[in-house]
C-alpha cells in the first residue's frame, strides 16, 4: 500500500494527470482510506488557487503608483543613454 | 467600461508618438504603465531598491526594443513580459541572503510513512472573501517568506503561467529541478497558510 509520504510526494503529478495508471490507482486507493492525505491534497489545491488569486486583481496593481523619483530617474537615465 | 483601462487607441497612438521620439511620450509610457509594472517587480524582489531598478532597467530595454514591437501584442503585456526579465536579472546578479529552510516547512512523516501530524481540512473562504483585498495582501506576504529560489520557481509557474520547460531554461535549471521546487514551494505555502485557513494558530 502506498504511504502518505509516497502519496504527497506524487501530488503534482496527480494534479497534473501525470501518473501511470498503477500509480494512480494506488494514490486513489490510499485517499480513500486516508483522511489526513484527503485533506492535505484539498488544501494544497487551495493553497495554490490562493496564490493565484492573491495576484488576480487588476484593481490592486492599478493602485500602485510610481513614485515621482523614480519616473525622473528612468527619464533621466533616457536622455543620458542618447547622449 | 473600466474607467482605468486605457482604450487601446490610446495605446497605439502612444506608440506612434515613442517612435517619433517625442519626449513626452516617454513619460506618459512611464506614468501609465510604471506602477504596475513596479508591483509585478515587488513580487520578485523583496527590497523596495531592488524593485526600482527592475523598473527602470525594464523601460530602457523597451525604449530600446521599441522599434521591434511589433503592435500585435497589447503593449501593458509586452512590459509585464519585460519587467519579468528585469527582475530575474536583478535577482541573479544579487548576492544570495541566507535563505530560510524549506525543509521546516514540508510535512513530516512517521517511520512507516504516514503524517506525523494529524492534517484537517481547512475552511476555504469562498472565492469573494478571498479576493477581498487584505486576504490578497496577506497571502502574498506569506509567498514572500518563502525560501528566494522557490519563490521564484512559484511565481513563474503558478501565478506567470509558464511551462516548466520554459521556467528552466530561464532559471538554467534541469525541468526535474523545477519540478521538485514548485511541488515544494506549494507544499511550503499550504503550511504557510495553515494558521490562516486552518483556523487555528
Ligand atoms: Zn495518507
Amino acid at each position: 500500500m502506498m504511504t502518505c509520504q509516497q502519496l504527497i510526494d506524487f501530488l503534482s503529478d496527480y494534479l497534473d494527470g501525470k501518473l501511470p495508471l498503477s500509480q494512480r490507482v494506488a494514490f486513489e486507493l490510499h485517499l480513500t482510506l486516508c483522511r489526513d492525505c484527503r485533506a492535505y491534497l484539498h488544501n494544497y489545491k487551495t493553497a495554490i488557487e490562493a496564490s493565484r488569486s492573491a495576484f488576480d486583481a487588476p484593481a490592486d496593481s492599478l493602485k500602485e503608483v510610481i513614485p515621482e523619483d523614480l519616473v525622473s530617474a528612468i527619464l533621466k537615465a533616457r536622455q543620458s543613454e542618447q547622449s | 467600461m473600466d474607467q482605468d483601462a486605457p482604450p487601446t487607441h490610446s495605446d497605439l497612438e502612444l506608440l506612434a508618438s515613442l517612435r517619433a521620439g517625442e519626449d513626452a511620450a516617454f513619460e506618459t509610457l512611464v506614468r501609465r504603465y510604471g506602477g504596475r509594472m513596479l508591483s509585478v517587480a515587488k513580487r520578485f524582489l523583496s527590497n523596495e531598491a531592488d524593485a526600482h531598478d527592475a523598473v527602470q532597467e525594464a523601460f530602457l530595454s523597451a525604449f530600446k526594443a521599441l522599434a521591434s514591437f511589433d503592435g500585435r501584442a497589447q503593449l501593458g503585456t509586452w512590459l509585464h513580459r519585460i519587467v519579468v526579465n528585469a527582475a530575474l536579472m536583478k535577482l541573479r546578479t544579487k548576492s544570495r541572503h541566507p535563505e530560510l529552510s524549506i525543509d521546516d516547512l514540508l510535512p513530516k512523516f512517521k517511520a512507516d510513512g504516514h503524517q506525523e501530524a494529524p492534517c484537517s481540512r481547512w475552511n476555504a473562504p469562498p472565492v469573494a472573501d478571498m479576493e477581498r483585498a487584505e486576504t490578497q495582501q496577506l497571502i502574498r506576504e506569506h509567498i514572500n517568506k518563502l525560501p528566494e529560489s522557490y519563490r521564484t520557481v512559484l511565481l513563474l509557474r503558478d501565478i506567470e503561467e509558464l511551462d516548466t520547460d520554459v521556467v528552466a531554461q530561464i532559471l538554467d535549471l534541469n525541468p526535474g529541478t523545477v519540478k521538485v521546487r514548485l511541488h515544494r514551494a506549494r507544499q511550503a505555502l499550504r503550511t504557510l497558510l495553515d494558521p490562516l485557513f486552518g483556523g487555528k494558530p
